[in-house]
């Protein structure tokens, strides 16, 4: 096997044309770095094996999965360790100066970056040091224009980051499954799709190349697909599939387009290079300015398209919470914790580019930066009128997504990454307790079937409060560390000293602490619902079973947990060793990498950012478990909404209740306008012009050729006409029989008509002679 | 191991088929089964001879003509039979090779009325011999005859074995084409007779045009009868109408060969003999064919979602896919002529299947109206896999075939070749892009309205519609494998083509400077082995 697939240390992808240009990268490294292919090997056999042979295993094939993500799993993190060996021992060849220099212009902020020895003068450190090198590994693809295309991987922070959260929450999502869907009526085919997107997820994330990453990218698109049809009986959840598939479909054509523009702009930019895929080049090459700028800003907002629909950014965000037809794991994997965050992690993979072409640093506001901020608005109020647990935190998901997307557009990379790390164990939590709840009850209606769930559910009550609180973002759970990260990364925050981040993003500042308020307040709804009042459904709910609840505690504890791998330099509380170290390792330190600012911490924008979380906590406790439970005891049932609440007594509230209801009428306007208009008269108008116009035409001329000729022939060859008449169709029925026999009488018609077009060939010499 | 096919090799793989058609005559029609033997043992020999072929193909030099053979055929007209493979006809001519005996497996036990099996074989033969002579063919005339070879198996295969609509369909077809044979038979003239060349062969007329003494206004006249005679058979809006009833009416079998191979011929033609005799006119046509491919993309979309058959919107989608291969090519650059010739395969491979697939849902359900459809995955779970496996290879997902014919050709068309109007080609870019998601769109909603849902009622205990069966297995799996294999790994095809077309093809339309007035490009039809190759020139010398 090992000599079949071995990716040879071929240098054809980044040496040829690349000349002198400081990528930052190597082909050496530890086996575990150079071999990371297979980790996405492993489930993508498995996919094959429990396609053919799942069936036929005593579990059906979820043991396969299983094994292949528990082995990815261990080496992932076998790989994480390399990488933090690798990152602070590199003794492999030194290729390439590791580093492209910025300091031009950034002199100002020198100061606080030499006292709090922040990641970024560490780089600068490594790059004369211990440069820290990606490892790259390619194979040939395929060969055109006399090029050779390749394929393989590129390892670095980000990648193992990702490679060890995939691998993680994808294997606690099949064991949890193993229950979940225990009896279902296409068991095996679940699990053999499971498959198939954690191996293309993993092949996402160690894309060297854009075209490998757009490859998987459309994979794990239609493994989603596969998996919210899962019960495609049923019209709507075909439907939800369709629409996923579909608006991935609209960005996926700015993906399309993106990657040939930055394939071309690398190809001018390189000498006797027709293009180049690699992202490692393109990255560099942004970086150094030798790439237009407008090219960069026409290909940044074509793949800003692409992260549009995959990370469900607004106004593409639409098929997300429709996706939540699809069976909860699949929920809890794909459209929480790593499929959407595809669209984060190319930004973050193609940061050279977005950060050169939306000119991040030095900006206040940016395409990217805005419609991330946008998003996190627009999502959370979509969560306040949701009656569906699921739904609440999809609308959640488009949020948070917008807030990493928001903080990647105001240049906090390590926060936004952070924050994808995080946000994939708590929210995969509280998406598999949502699960939890809807085994118990049947049902995902929190209103009419749920309530009261604490006393007949402690451990998804647990886990689902602990999920709560860090994703509202209170003090010390892992959400708080990330989004107070992302809020500092603004560098809006003028207070005190301030924080110098890239830019001065001052409006994200605000719609991040907006969003904040608003996510704490959603959060307290859904769980008020959910786990408190009297419960409303029907039949006796009881707790799920181990292989549900571990992965709940598992996930709860790194929500927990998590957190603390990157608290802030300089945050005293913590011990030194402790402080950065999550961007130390995640962040690349190499060519492809920008030169990026990182804001200074602040202990004022924390303690206010926690304030704002606990007004929007409180606001909503004070609406839920003072004024709805007091009407309850009134009333002498579980209500859920006051009888007499805002929304009943101002006109406005009303409004605006009326417009979130509607999902502000995106979907009307995408089924109804864009998708109907295109199937419906657009489409047929088409075909009517084709079938009156251009094919009338077509018969036409034939019938006339057919009159003329008869005319013709008849003073030529009354032998001949026959057979025209005949093989022209306007003949007695009796000619079809004839032609049923191969006979010689066909053969006279063939030279008839010959001589027919003979005519007019003739006619046509002499038009052209 | 010495290539002991040199010489005579492309005469056995496209004559052989000939020979079992004869045999097969001598037979009365009532011996079925000797009859389907025949014609499945002769068409596996030619695939043998394929393989052959392919082992003893030099790879290396895959722009050079190889096995070639060069005799005098037809002194007065001066028209010789010249023949050779090289990495733009190989693909082709093992996907032509690989479609007929799977086909033939496909029919065995389930001819279209009216059955006679006999004159069926008869007429896949014929049309093999045909289809594979034209994608060898050197020679003007040699090649225009196997082009209207192909023509007559296939009208009579409509025209008996089809719908009800047979005959307007078949007629439609045979005289649509014809017509564009004939003016494309008039430039084939013109180019002679105004060249002054010695004989028909492409590299002849190729020399002789370069050399000059065609105005330029000529040769622009001559490439637009060409493009018609080609555009006619790709099929190009607006000349496509041909292409749905003839789908359409025609049997599963002839659906598939049509798709899988005919239209080919046309797109073959272009890059094999209307671009490289007359560069100077390919680039002056290139932006109005980018400008048809590009609104056949968008407009054979439209029709798929307006369509309530079937096998009509498969129909309606090649004029879509055949738009991206014509992009491809007008292009003028290598990755778009690459892409072109990967499309094509890719095509064949996908959309055969696709006509499969419908053929077999027709013998089960007796229709194709989508709307009477459903739960095909119920029903028959493994061909619903297929089939969606299919949908997703269609609309060009990555790790299939068809995404190798698409995105290539997109991403050329953003920095077309020879000075070409970039922001033409830029804007055909997007429109292109367009198009992949509408391509999504109807076949996904095709998939959805067929295979998805649960049976209606009217099949729903039909003790008919069973699963997939062992011949539909036997000449489905090669073509799935191969759509997934070329999908993973698509050097397995670009490895073949990019030499043809890197080293001989867009060198010679990128000339710059002086040159680029007169653009030169015989070098297409070089010939490799040139010690082994069997020219009898001195001898036809001689004897005259």
């Amino acid at each position: 096997m090992s000599t079949l697939l071995t990716f040879a240390a071929s240098a054809s992808a980044t040496a040829h044309g690349a000349g002198d240009l400081a990528l930052g990268i190597t082909h050496g490294g530890s086996w575990f770095l150079r071999n990371v292919w297979l980790i996405p090997l492993l489930p993508a056999l498995s996919f094959v094996g429990i396609l053919f042979f799942g069936k036929r295993l005593p579990r059906g094939g979820s043991e396969l999965g299983i094994a292949a993500l528990g082995i990815a799993f261990v080496l992932a993190l076998l790989t994480g360790a390399a990488w933090i060996d690798h990152r602070d021992n590199f003794h492999g060849e030194e290729v390439h100066a590791a580093v492209v220099m910025h300091d031009d212009g950034h002199g100002a902020h020198d100061d606080g970056h030499g006292a709090h020895g922040d990641g970024h003068s560490e780089g600068h450190g490594d790059a004369h040091g211990h440069p820290s090198l990606a490892v790259h590994q390619t194979i040939t693809w395929f060969q055109t224009n006399g090029v050779e295309f390749t394929v393989g991987t590129l390892v670095d922070g980000p990648a193992v980051m990702m490679l060890i959260v995939v691998t993680l929450v994808s294997l606690l999502v099949h064991v949890y499954s193993t229950d979940y869907v225990a009896g279902d009526r296409r068991y095996t085919h679940f699990f053999a799709f499971l498959s198939l997107f954690s191996a293309s997820m993993l092949l996402l994330v160690v894309s060297e190349n854009t075209l490998q990453l757009l490859c998987a990218w459309e994979l794990v698109g239609v493994c989603s697909f596969a998996l919210i049809g899962h019960w495609w009986e049923e019209k709507p959840n075909s439907d939800a599939a369709l629409k996923a598939f579909l608006t991935n479909r609209v960005g996926d054509m700015g993906l399309l387009v993106g990657v040939t523009i930055l394939f071309f702009a690398a190809g001018d930019a390189l000498p006797g290079t027709f293009g180049s895929f690699s992202i490692a080049e393109t990255n560099a090459l942004a970086n150094s300015g030798a790439l237009s700028q407008t090219a960069l800003l026409v290909a940044s907002c074509c793949l800003m398209a692409a992260v549009m629909s995959k990370s469900g950014q607004f106004f593409l965000h639409t098929w997300l919470p429709d996706a939540m037809a699809g069976p909860t794991p699949v929920s809890a994997l794909i459209h929480a914790a790593t499929m959407v965050v595809a669209g984060v992690f190319m930004i973050a993979r193609m940061y050279g580019v977005f950060f050169e072409g939306f000119q991040i640093a030095g900006s206040s506001i940016n395409l990217m930066a805005f419609i991330g901020g946008l998003t996190t608005i627009v999502g959370a109020c979509l969560a306040f009128v949701q009656r569906d647990i699921k739904k609440v935190l999809a609308y959640s998901t488009i949020s948070q997504l917008g807030y990493m997307v928001m903080a990647l557009g105001v240049g906090a990379w390590t926060a936004a990454m952070f924050h994808l790390f995080t946000h994939a164990f708590f929210k995969a939590c509280l998406f598999l307790g949502s699960g939890s709840v809807s085994h118990a009850v049947h049902s995902f209606d929190m209103k009419s079937d749920m309530g009261g769930l604490r006393k007949e559910m402690p451990h998804t009550y647990r886990t689902f409060m602990i999920g709560t609180i860090a994703l509202a973002g209170l003090p010390p759970l892992a959400g708080f560390w990330s989004k107070d990260e992302i809020l500092v990364g603004t560098g809006g925050w003028g207070l005190m000293g301030g924080t110098d981040g890239n830019g001065a993003y001052t409006l994200m500042l605000g719609m991040g602490m907006l969003t904040a308020a608003l996510t704490a307040a959603y959060m307290t709804r859904c769980v008020y619902l959910t786990f408190f009042g009297e419960f409303r459904g029907h039949g006796h709910p009881h707790e799920s079973g181990p292989r549900i609840t571990v992965p709940l505690w598992i996930l709860a504890g790194l929500a927990v947990f998590a957190g603390f791998l990157n608290m802030p330099k300089g945050f005293q509380l913590a011990p030194k060793g402790l402080q950065e170290r999550f961007g130390h390792f995640v962040e690349p330190v190499a060519g492809y990498f920008p030169a990026i600012y990182h804001a200074r911490p602040s202990w004022s924008l924390a303690v206010v950012s926690t304030v704002v979380v606990l007004v929007g906590v409180g606001v909503a406790s004070w609406y839920y478990f003072v004024k709805v439970e007091a009407a309850s005891k009134a009333a002498g049932t579980s209500l859920t909404e006051l009888p007499d609440g805002p929304t009943t007594k101002w006109p406005l509230a009303r409004m605006g209740h009326t417009l979130l209801a509607n999902k502000y009428y995106l979907d009307h306007f995408y089924n109804g306008v864009v998708a109907d208009g295109t199937k419906g008269p657009l489409a047929r108008f088409a075909y009517r012009v084709n079938q009156d116009v251009i094919d009338r035409t077509v018969d036409l001329a034939g019938e006339t050729a057919v009159k003329a000729g008869t005319v013709v022939y008849e003073k030529v060859d009354q032998l001949v006409v026959d057979g025209v008449v005949n093989a022209s169709g306007r003949g007695s029925s009796g000619a079809g029989e004839e032609l049923r026999k191969i006979n010689s009488g066909k053969v006279q018609s063939y030279a008839a008509i010959l001589f027919a077009a003979a005519t007019v060939l003739a006619g046509v010499l002499i038009v052209i002679v | 191991m010495e290539n002991l096919l040199d010489g005579w090799g492309i005469t056995l793989a496209t004559f052989s088929p000939l020979v079992g058609a004869a045999v097969m005559m001598l037979i009365p029609k009532e011996n079925e089964d000797r009859h389907k033997l025949i014609a499945l043992v002769t068409s596996l020999w030619v695939a043998f001879v394929g393989v052959l072929l392919l082992i003893w193909f030099d790879l290396d030099h895959t722009d050079k003509l190889q096995y070639v053979v060069d005799k005098t055929w037809i002194d007065v007209i001066a028209s010789r039979y010249a023949v050779g493979i090289d990495g733009m006809s190989l693909p082709l001519i093992l996907l032509t090779m690989l479609v007929v005996p799977l086909c033939i497996v496909y029919s065995w036990n389930h001819f279209p009325e009216p059955v006679n099996p006999k004159a069926f074989l008869i007429l896949i033969l014929v049309l093999e011999t045909g289809m594979i002579g034209t994608f060898v063919a050197q020679d003007l005339v040699l090649f225009f005859v196997f082009f209207e070879v192909v023509l007559l198996p296939m009208f009579f295969m409509i025209a008996v074995w089809g719908g009800e609509d047979r005959r307007y369909a078949s007629l439609k077809f045979f005289l649509y084409t014809l017509f564009g044979s004939a003016l494309m038979l008039v430039s084939f003239l013109a180019l002679f007779f105004l060249t002054g060349a010695e004989t028909f062969t492409f590299s002849g007329l190729a020399d002789a045009v370069a050399a000059g003494g065609v105005s330029r206004n000529a040769q622009l006249w001559i490439f637009g009868g060409m493009f018609l005679g080609f555009g006619i058979k790709v099929p190009m809006f607006p000349f496509h109408t041909w292409l749905p009833d003839a789908h359409t009416q025609a049997p599963t079998v002839g659906s598939v060969i049509l798709a899988a191979v005919l239209l080919k011929l046309g797109t073959y033609g272009f890059v094999r003999i209307a671009i490289p005799i007359l560069p100077d006119a390919a680039v002056s046509w290139a932006p109005w064919i980018g400008l048809l491919a590009v609104v056949g993309i968008i407009y054979g979309a439209l029709g798929c979602l307006a369509q309530s058959d079937m096998k009509r919107l498969i129909a309606f989608s090649s004029v879509a896919h055949m738009g991206f291969v014509m992009l491809g090519i007008s292009t003028l650059t290598d990755f778009g002529i690459n892409a072109a010739i990967m499309g094509m395969v890719a095509h064949g491979l996908i959309t055969g299947m696709l006509f499969f697939l419908a053929g077999s849902v027709k013998e089960r359900y007796h229709t194709l109206e989508i709307s009477r459809l459903g739960g095909l995955l119920v029903q028959a779970p493994r061909m619903g896999w297929i089939f969606g496996f299919c949908v997703m290879a269609s609309l060009g997902l990555p790790g299939l075939a068809g995404f190798w014919g698409e995105f290539p050709a997109i991403l050329s068309a953003y920095n077309p070749g020879n000075g070409l109007p970039v922001e033409t080609f830029r804007t055909f870019m997007v429109v292109a892009a367009l198009g992949t998601v509408l391509a999504a769109g109807y076949l996904l909603w095709l998939l959805q309205r067929a295979a998805f849902g649960t049976p209606p009622e009217e099949f729903a205990d039909d003790p008919h519609i069973t699963d997939t069966t062992k011949h539909e297995w036997i000449s489905w799996a090669p073509l799935l494998a191969l759509i997934l294999a070329i999908g993973i790994y698509p050097n397995l095809v670009f490895r073949v083509t990019d030499g043809a077309v890197d080293a001989s093809l867009t060198p010679c339309l990128t000339a710059e400077g002086e040159e680029a007035e007169k653009l030169h490009c015989a070098d297409v039809y070089k010939i490799g082995h040139d010690d082994h190759s069997d020219s009898d020139d001195e001898h036809a010398a001689g004897d005259s």
